[in-house]
């Protein structure tokens, strides 16, 4: 007998059909894994089990949990059965919690609102959930703010207020997608526990495939709003059977085919690199020590070399990228770019040398201009804009695999990939010597993400270029690097030859990453 | 294209008076200049449209001219307020959390420390009242109206890619603000300038209300609705007309600037999207 | 919290001691002799000298500005010329008209404004929040002089309800006193709640749309409940400065709508101040205006500071 039986669930706003005939069966204690890109259609399937699609969508079908009919449930009655028997955490822990109210208010609510508990009563109770999510008290009571907690912290708490009526159904929705590699493992081994003590299902919303494969009983492959194949996981992996799941995974350990040629001329060099910032004031008068964001990196970057550069976030890695970029100064040692210095007054024939592609392909362009301004906009570096600038767009646009005609059209126009497509074209207008990509493909769905991984390989290739990789995804370090950097607190902790370093990393921070990152499994 | 519907009448409404501001310099049914006791107050009818007031002159025709006080007097002060405003608030931008930053954030809240009304009765216990007066009074108090919106609206997105893009490529901050920063914020200015030009038109009212505004013989709104004040028992018209005048062009300028915030913003919320 | 507090006070004394500057600035910069300026041009030179020496305008700028902060700062605010009284006597007599017309306006405004937006942003786009938005487009346009103005013939003139204007005086009796100070505040509250209203109820909105409310709706709270428990105290933050803002334009508005009523408040005074040439008058009811202003800033940053946990470490 499953817990969760969903029979047909459509949905749809207008005459936009956003689910077909989802079904699905979910049992006891279960772990079932919803994997699909962006627009798939799988938080939409979530919401609907919660009846938290926004007013104009229209649901038919059948979502039965222990016998319930979650679809035709009034308002009312879904509201004593949300937070109670099905609960359900989102992506975003920055904005998921109240920021004027305390966690401990936060976690007790849910058991004040379903009336099972009095305020002190819920307070404890709180207590004790926090303490499962493992958020002791001693560090944090009950009274702390979300905004003094991190990121991996706020998730727990929402953790924490799903589960305080320890509901038979948990739904998560790219819970770990925001975070940091070793937090996204902590987080999905405290689901995995939870699962398994408290004895609730878990549906588990994913766009990464490596995400379920360590963690589902069970797998559904949605597609445009239907699901494609759903079965085991260990036969969904073995076996795909739907061409969407082979592409889906072929694409997501794609490693795109190079033919590395470094040449041992020295193309970048850091020594010693030091940048601080000074930090808030703590008092009226007191001043804390500057802060060290990168503190004494070194390294050579080879004419022709892919070198990738991995650290969670608050590593510094922002930081060193616009010290090289020639943005900010150091406050010690030096950057070398074709042996001349880098910094804010360095030549403009020099920052030609250097361009660079950004990971957000929605901020990275002015909405008000069309792309061949866009892409035009590193002439500005020359001293005179050369006759054929349009030209020089237009074949740069096409080597990026782009046409002419979307020189004018606006950048509103054109999908994430697209955008990043336009971005790698901006950067080789002035046909640099090392292109700087700074988690340039974290933002792409996989298959997407695989083809610009293809284009950036091709054009390394064809026109000689370097690439100085930042990522906080190792999988993606590793597919296209030669060589690679580990960063953390501002230090490199590790470096070498990007197969070496995966297969036998020597520092203890390199193991716990690649430990922490999911694999997938061999096909 | 679509245009909202508060768009069409308000900018109707608006435009009515704006036009009735410019015929008065060519034409008025009669001369507001000229003074006929013979025919005072009298009330709305065929030949007088709005009646007459306590010196016999037109209501309608002096409605007209002042509508010319009031939309040069809110037009110049915004312009100030822009001007003056929109500059410094993109300094401070391109200079975030720097003392030059802090100087112009301080400074404008010391300017918002004095609303118009003071800063018009300090200018006028120096200088005598003007219509001058109100046009500084006013647009003095635009100014850090617009250096927080400028400022604010430049902050988020001198906190975008695109913007580091073209630091890459050598732009400085004055180039960035004028080709990235300033077109992308366009449309808050234009909104805040609708909103900002109807509140010029009510504190204009109100200061030439009080006699720190436009001068007798300038006809304004202002001065019309405190020449009918004693007058209001027996020719309540005096004061109904200058006052609907004051009510519609404002409404009609609000009604404009929520249209244009409708027509503005949705597109740029589905750019970044 | 303390030392927040403490912060801010230290700025808005900044403040307020810069706005002393500019004030003192403005008066000097008066072409000519303010002596002379306040006397008329056919004043006897004897007469010139005793003002100035009873303006204190003898000495260097400096001593004159620090005197004149030293008064004010132990209730000295000088002597009018043209009462013959203190000025310190002239503002007390006055401040007790404006300022409990523009608290009294506040509180009206207040109490109208936040069930008004509240409701307009529950029905979102139905027929109540239609009309609601609708008459606070009106309200806004509506200059407040003029609306008081149809008040007074409409209530006292022709219903006779109220009297025409005047005041009777406190010691009257608190009740005749407030309804005399009603319509007036009538006018200067109706405009400012449909501002008010209005930023109630975008500021509901743009809360109802985050997702702190989406995570409170699958706990199970009703949309009532996410609102009450939720969206109230974070819509309240950006409202909160509004309030504040909206008390110098009260201030302000007060000034010029006791010339509706004839009430003698502290507009009275200033205008005649102006008419008269009483500048000592007049940097005294500006500077306290200003103070008041300041005042007000202070006490809603407290106030931001106790709705929103985030800004109370900050600094």
């Amino acid at each position: 007998m499953s817990l969760l039986s969903v029979k047909n669930l459509c949905l749809a706003i207008g005459t936009l059909e956003i689910l077909r005939n989802i079904s699905f069966n979910l049992g006891k204690g279960e772990v079932f894994g919803v994997v699909g890109e962006s627009g798939s259609g799988k938080s939409m399937t979530a919401l609907a089990l919660m009846g938290l699609t926004p007013g104009f969508a229209i649901t038919s079908g059948r979502a039965e949990l222990d016998g319930t009919d979650l679809i035709n449930l009034s308002e009312g009655e879904m509201c004593a059965l949300r937070g109670n028997q099905i609960a359900m955490i989102f992506q975003e822990p920055m904005t998921a919690l109240n920021p004027v109210q305390t966690i401990g208010d936060q976690v007790a609510e849910t058991l004040i609102i379903h009336k099972r508990a009095n305020r002190r009563e819920a307070r404890k109770i709180a207590r004790e959930k926090l303490n499962r999510v493992g958020l002791p008290a001693e560090q944090f009571p009950l009274d702390r703010y979300p905004h003094e907690l991190s990121g991996g912290q706020r998730q727990r708490v929402s953790i924490a207020l799903a589960i305080a009526l320890r509901p038979k159904l948990l739904i998560a929705d790219e819970p770990t997608t925001a975070l940091d590699v070793t937090t996204q493992a902590q987080i999905l081994d405290l689901l995995k526990s939870l699962v398994a003590e408290e004895g609730m299902a878990l549906m588990l919303i994913t766009h990464d495939l490596a995400v379920v494969a360590g963690i589902a009983d069970q797998v559904a492959v949605m597609q445009n709003g239907e699901i494609v194949e759903v079965g085991p996981t260990a036969q969904i992996f073995r076996q795909m059977r739907h061409p969407y799941t082979r592409q889906l995974f072929a694409a997501s350990g794609h490693v795109p085919a190079r033919d590395p040629q470094t040449e041992d001329a020295p193309l970048l060099t850091v020594t010693d690199a030091v940048r601080t910032y000074a930090m808030p004031r703590s008092g009226l008068f007191s001043r804390p020590p500057p802060f060290p964001a990168v503190n004494g990196v070194s390294f050579t970057l080879n004419k022709g070399e892919n070198l990738g550069l991995v650290g969670e976030s608050g590593c510094g890695k922002s930081t060193l990228t616009r010290a090289i970029l020639g943005l900010e100064p150091l406050q010690g040692g030096q950057i070398s770019l074709l042996g001349q210095p880098v910094g804010p007054k360095m030549p403009n024939s020099l920052r030609s040398a250097v361009q660079v592609v950004f990971q957000d392909p929605y901020g990275s362009f002015n909405p008000r201009w069309k792309v061949a301004r866009l892409v035009a906009e590193p002439f500005h570096l020359q001293p005179n804009v050369p006759a054929d600038w349009h030209q020089q767009v237009a074949d740069a646009l096409v080597s990026v695999g782009m046409v002419e005609r979307d020189m004018d059209k606006y950048i509103h126009e054109f999908s994430g990939g697209q955008r990043q497509r336009i971005a790698i074209a901006r950067a080789l207008i002035l046909r640099p010597e090392l292109i700087v990509l700074d988690e340039a493909v974290s933002a792409l769905d996989v298959s997407i993400r695989a083809q610009i991984l293809d284009l950036l390989a091709d054009l390394s290739d064809r026109l000689d270029l370097s690439y100085l990789f930042i990522s906080h995804d190792l999988g993606v370090v590793r597919a296209i690097t030669d060589r690679v950097l580990v960063m953390k607190d501002g230090k490199i902790v590790e470096s070498g030859p990007t197969g070496q370093v995966f297969t036998n990393p020597q520092h203890a921070y390199t193991q716990q990453l690649i430990a922490a990152t999911p694999r997938l499994p061999d096909a | 294209m679509n245009l909202p519907r508060s768009l069409i009448i308000g900018g109707f409404l608006f435009a009515v008076f704006l036009l009735a501001a410019i015929l008065s310099f060519v034409w008025t049914p009669y001369d507001v200049e000229v003074l006929n006791i013979a025919a005072k107050l009298r009330p709305p009818g065929a030949t007088h449209w709005f009646g007459t007031d306590h010196f016999g002159r037109d209501i309608f025709s002096m409605i007209m001219v002042g509508a010319r006080t009031s939309i040069a007097v809110a037009i110049v002060a915004v312009g100030i307020g822009i001007g003056l405003g929109v500059p410094l608030g993109l300094w401070a931008a391109a200079n975030h959390r720097s003392w030059l930053d802090e100087v112009i954030m301080r400074g404008n809240d010391l300017v918002f420390a004095f609303p118009s009304l003071v800063i018009a009765i300090l200018i006028t216990a120096v200088f005598g009242p003007s219509a001058i007066n109100a046009i500084i009074a006013i647009g003095i108090f635009n100014i850090p109206v617009f250096a927080r919106i400028s400022r604010g609206g430049a902050l988020s997105i001198w906190t975008l890619d695109y913007i580091l893009s073209a630091r890459v490529v050598g732009k400085g901050t004055l180039r960035i603000s004028a080709e990235h920063i300033l077109p992308n914020i366009a449309n808050l200015l234009i909104v805040q300038g609708t909103i900002q030009f109807s509140l010029g038109i009510l504190a204009e009212a109100a200061l030439s209300y009080v006699g720190l505004g436009a001068q007798p013989p300038t006809p304004s709104w202002g001065r019309m609705l405190a020449d009918s004040q004693t007058m209001i028992s027996f020719a309540p018209h005096l004061a109904l007309f200058p006052g609907f005048a004051i009510l519609l062009t404002v409404l009609g300028l609000n009604l404009m600037g929520d249209g244009l915030r409708d027509i503005l913003d949705p597109k740029i919320r589905r750019l970044r999207q | 919290m303390l030392r927040f507090a403490a912060t801010r006070l230290i700025s808005l004394s900044l403040s307020l001691l810069a706005a002393s500057v500019v004030i003192f600035a403005v008066i000097e910069v008066i072409p000519g002799d303010p002596a002379s300026f306040m006397l008329g041009l056919n004043a006897e030179p004897d007469t010139v000298m005793a003002l100035r020496d009873q303006l204190g305008l003898n000495g260097s700028i400096l001593s004159r500005y620090l005197s004149w902060i030293g008064g004010m700062l132990s209730g000295d605010f000088g002597t009018s010329y043209t009462y013959r009284v203190p000025v310190s006597e002239l503002i007390l007599a006055r401040i007790w008209i404006s300022l409990p017309l523009a608290i009294y306006a506040l509180l009206l405004s207040t109490l109208i404004a936040f069930p008004v937006g509240l409701i307009a942003a529950a029905r979102r786009g139905k027929a109540s929040d239609i009309g609601i938005m609708a008459s606070t487009q009106l309200g806004i346009a509506v200059p407040n002089f003029w609306f008081a103005m149809l008040l007074v013939l409409v209530f006292a003139i022709n219903l006779r309800w109220f009297s025409a204007g005047g005041f009777p005086g406190w010691d009257q009796g608190f009740w005749l006193g407030l309804k005399s100070l009603t319509l007036p505040a009538i006018a200067l509250a109706l405009p400012q709640a449909s501002i008010l209203a209005r930023i109630m109820r975008s500021s509901l909105l743009d809360t109802l749309d985050q997702d702190y409310i989406r995570t409170a709706r699958a706990k199970g709270l009703s949309r009532r409940q996410t609102i009450t428990r939720h969206a109230l105290r974070n819509a309240m933050i950006p409202v909160l400065t509004i309030i504040g803002m909206q008390f110098s334009f009260l201030l302000a508005g007060a000034i010029i709508i006791e010339n509706v009523f004839f009430l003698p408040g502290l507009g009275r005074l200033i205008f005649q101040g102006i008419t008269q040439r009483d500048l000592i008058v007049v940097e005294s009811v500006v500077m306290l205006l200003v103070f008041a202003v300041i005042s007000v800033t202070f006490l809603v940053d407290l106030a931001y500071a106790m709705a929103d946990p985030r800004l109370r470490r900050r600094k």
